[in-house]
């Protein structure tokens, strides 16, 4: 087992005939995943990579039977998108795209909410169970089948925690970037609910960073609600207050949100924390005893 | 992006809030014209930098004549202001405003932001206006009220003057508080801001309702559907590396430190500052080059980094996923040769074509020091300059 996506994940693309698309959905049909089509309004009845294109959502899930989408569209297009595969009928939607008004996603996860429909991103590397299915911008090759769920907020700071969990061998069951943007669809908790209800994952790794407080409350559930073993690391206890950091998110606004405080939230909620990003292999090692 | 006091006050206006007749000027002369066409014998003039704690730094004051007019626009104009939320640098003054008196007799709080644990745009009001907002919040949390709007409705009539009413307005300030939050609650979602703050939101002698400042941040990310507002860009009030930084989709912030940093991604660009500092050195910059960095932004991001004199080593830290190593060398190699770079540098590649990338560097003529690992790079980087601090 695993989270989210497994090799019976029915992948489609929107915007699949973008110069993104193309390329993402061409490396997610190597890696093994089954993409069944894609979406291009205007290029219906075409074929593209050897899959069919479809002018919507609806015609796509019609024809293919898809219950998961990945989203290329660029950002002014992106809530469109999002709500289009909400409206097909789709359960799992992926939103790569970055830079999307803050006010879209406010509007986006409110209707998405009321549904159900779970929203992974937007401005996130995706999901991946490796060995079954891709879906997103991640390097398929660094993952390994196993052990570890990954939850993170960064793109290439995931890819480290993964690099870290399979050089020892431990692999990964799934793992889910969840994005740095201040409105994610989905957040550490619903994550870390999905890996703790996963009898595939044995230990969890979470990567937060700077800014919001969703570490802290995700360290709230983990201590009533999470019984495996989970470490913690924080991107950004030399950051600046007041300086945006990049992800929308990463930025500390009077004095809130800061690494310091997620530290010590993740400590108190019996998670093994590591302030180098370096020890999240090593950290892992102890406290499982692997 | 934010706006100028003078610029959130037009767009007040446009929208029917009650605020002062006012005018931008960039000279004492024009302030002095500005002074005789407002009319009167008061006017109140405002130094405009895009940071808080104006009055406090003495970039406010009430004139009554020409001289003192004269004075305050010599004082400031194409001078820096120094305030509590600026860095010792402070921000350029270029624009000052001049706007008519408004007699005070009660001074009130009004701000709004995007809350990401309810996600929902949140107004919060306080009968503590005029003063430092973030003590309040910090030291009497129950003076801060608070109404949550809508996605799908907008702010209501009701929820305007239930605050209205516990802030202890009375007569015609009820529906006048009303009307401005409710319109400030369209204005919030038509136009994409991420921040508004009217402080002081004040009533007057006569008993009305009056936004004595306006201060507006507007989602960057919603600039490309707000062309009027994104007109409103006031490039001097930002840090210029920045600006050139985010010319090639760069990310850069400036910080004190003397080791450059250039890192793919945001996440772990931070990451990578916090290794630096574990191990005793100091960030010099915050520098994303984002997920798909080309050969040209690579070498953009050098010369943005080595523009800053106190850079002593440049730290490399790519994780290839869609970006592939050795297009990150060839970037490497390119802008070391253009440049000149006289500074070590220390490499670190991982993921994609991350050996070809090292074979690259290190076949090449240029002096890099490659890097076994990440921490291995942070150690090297640190010894570069000279060992912990």
């Amino acid at each position: 087992m695993s989270i989210l996506v497994d090799k019976n994940t029915k992948l489609i693309c929107q915007g699949f005939t973008g110069s993104q698309g193309t390329m993402h959905s061409e490396q997610a049909i190597a890696y093994g995943t089954q993409v069944v089509g894609g979406v291009t309004p205007g290029k219906g009845g075409q074929v593209h990579l050897g899959l069919p294109v479809f002018n919507t959502a609806r015609e796509a899930v019609a024809a293919t039977g898809a219950d998961a989408t990945v989203i290329y569209v660029p950002a002014p297009f992106a809530k469109d998108g999002i709500l289009e595969a909400a409206d097909a009928g789709i359960e799992l939607i992926v939103c790569i795209t970055e830079g999307l008004p803050t006010l879209d996603m406010l509007a986006v996860k409110a209707s998405l909410d009321e549904r159900g429909i779970r929203l992974i991103g937007p401005n996130c590397p995706g999901v991946i169970t490796p060995g079954e299915c891709k879906i997103g911008i991640m390097p398929g090759e660094i993952h390994l089948p196993g052990k570890v769920g990954i939850v993170s907020r960064s793109g290439t700071l995931t890819y480290e925690a993964v690099k870290q969990t399979t050089d020892p061998g431990f692999g990964q069951s799934s793992c889910v970037g969840i994005g740095g943007d201040p409105i994610p669809g989905s957040n550490f908790i619903d994550i870390l609910g999905l890996f703790e209800d996963d009898p595939d994952t044995e230990a969890i790794v979470m990567v937060g960073e700077i800014g919001g407080n969703a570490e802290e409350e995700a360290a709230e559930f983990i201590k009533s609600n999470v019984t495996k073993p989970v470490v913690g690391y924080i991107a950004g206890v030399t950051a600046p207050p007041g300086k945006r950091m990049g992800h929308a998110g990463a930025i500390i606004a009077g004095g809130k949100g800061t690494a310091d405080d997620k530290f010590a939230a993740l400590n108190a909620a019996g998670v093994a924390t590591v302030k180098s990003l370096a020890e999240i292999g090593d950290s892992l090692k102890e406290i499982t005893g692997w | 992006m934010n706006l100028h006091e003078y610029q959130a006050k037009q767009l007040f206006a446009e929208y029917g809030l009650p605020v002062s007749k006012g005018i931008a000027v960039d000279t004492a002369d024009e302030a002095v014209a500005a002074s005789n066409q407002l009319g009167g014998d008061r006017w109140v003039i405002k130094v405009q930098v895009h940071a808080g704690g104006r009055g406090k730094a003495g970039g406010v004051k009430v004139v009554s004549s020409e001289a003192e007019i004269r004075e305050f626009c010599d004082k400031f104009i194409g001078t820096n202001l120094v305030t509590f939320q600026t860095d010792e640098n402070g921000q350029p003054v270029s624009k000052i405003y001049i706007e008519e008196c408004t007699d005070i007799e009660t001074e009130l709080y009004l701000g709004a932001v995007i809350d990401r644990s309810s996600r929902r745009v949140v107004f919060m009001t306080s009968t503590e206006g005029g003063v430092e907002i973030e003590k309040v919040a910090a030291e009497t949390p129950e003076k801060i009220l608070q109404a949550i709007i809508d996605p799908a409705l907008g702010g209501q009539g009701y929820q305007g003057r239930d605050l209205a009413f516990q802030l202890g307005l009375e007569g015609k300030q009820v529906n006048q508080f009303a009307n401005v939050f409710t319109t400030l609650a369209r204005m919030f979602i038509e136009r994409d801001l991420s921040l508004l703050e009217i402080n002081p939101l004040v009533v007057t002698g006569a008993g009305d309702i009056f936004c004595l400042d306006a201060k507006v941040a507007i989602d960057s990310n919603a600039l490309y559907r707000q062309k009027a507002l994104a007109e409103m860009r006031d490039a001097s009030q930002e840090d210029e590396r920045e600006n050139q930084a985010s010319k090639f989709d760069l990310n850069y912030v400036a910080l004190d430190g003397n080791i450059g940093c250039m890192v793919n991604g945001a996440g772990l660009a931070m990451g990578t500052m916090d290794l630096v500092k574990i191990h005793g050195g100091e960030p010099a910059n915050f520098l994303d080059v984002g997920g798909t960095a080309t050969k040209e932004n690579v070498a953009e991001a050098f010369k943005i980094i080595l523009s800053d004199g106190n850079v002593k080593a440049v730290l490399i830290n790519i994780f290839g996923g869609i970006v592939q190593c050795n297009v990150i060398a060839d970037g490497i190699i390119g802008a070391v040769k253009e440049v000149g770079v006289t500074v070590p540098v220390v490499v670190r590649f991982e993921g994609n074509n991350a050996a070809l990338g090292s074979t690259t560097l290190a076949e090449s003529d240029v002096n890099i020091i490659a890097a076994s690992s990440l921490t291995d790079a942070v150690e090297q980087v640190v010894q570069a300059v000279g060992g912990a601090a």
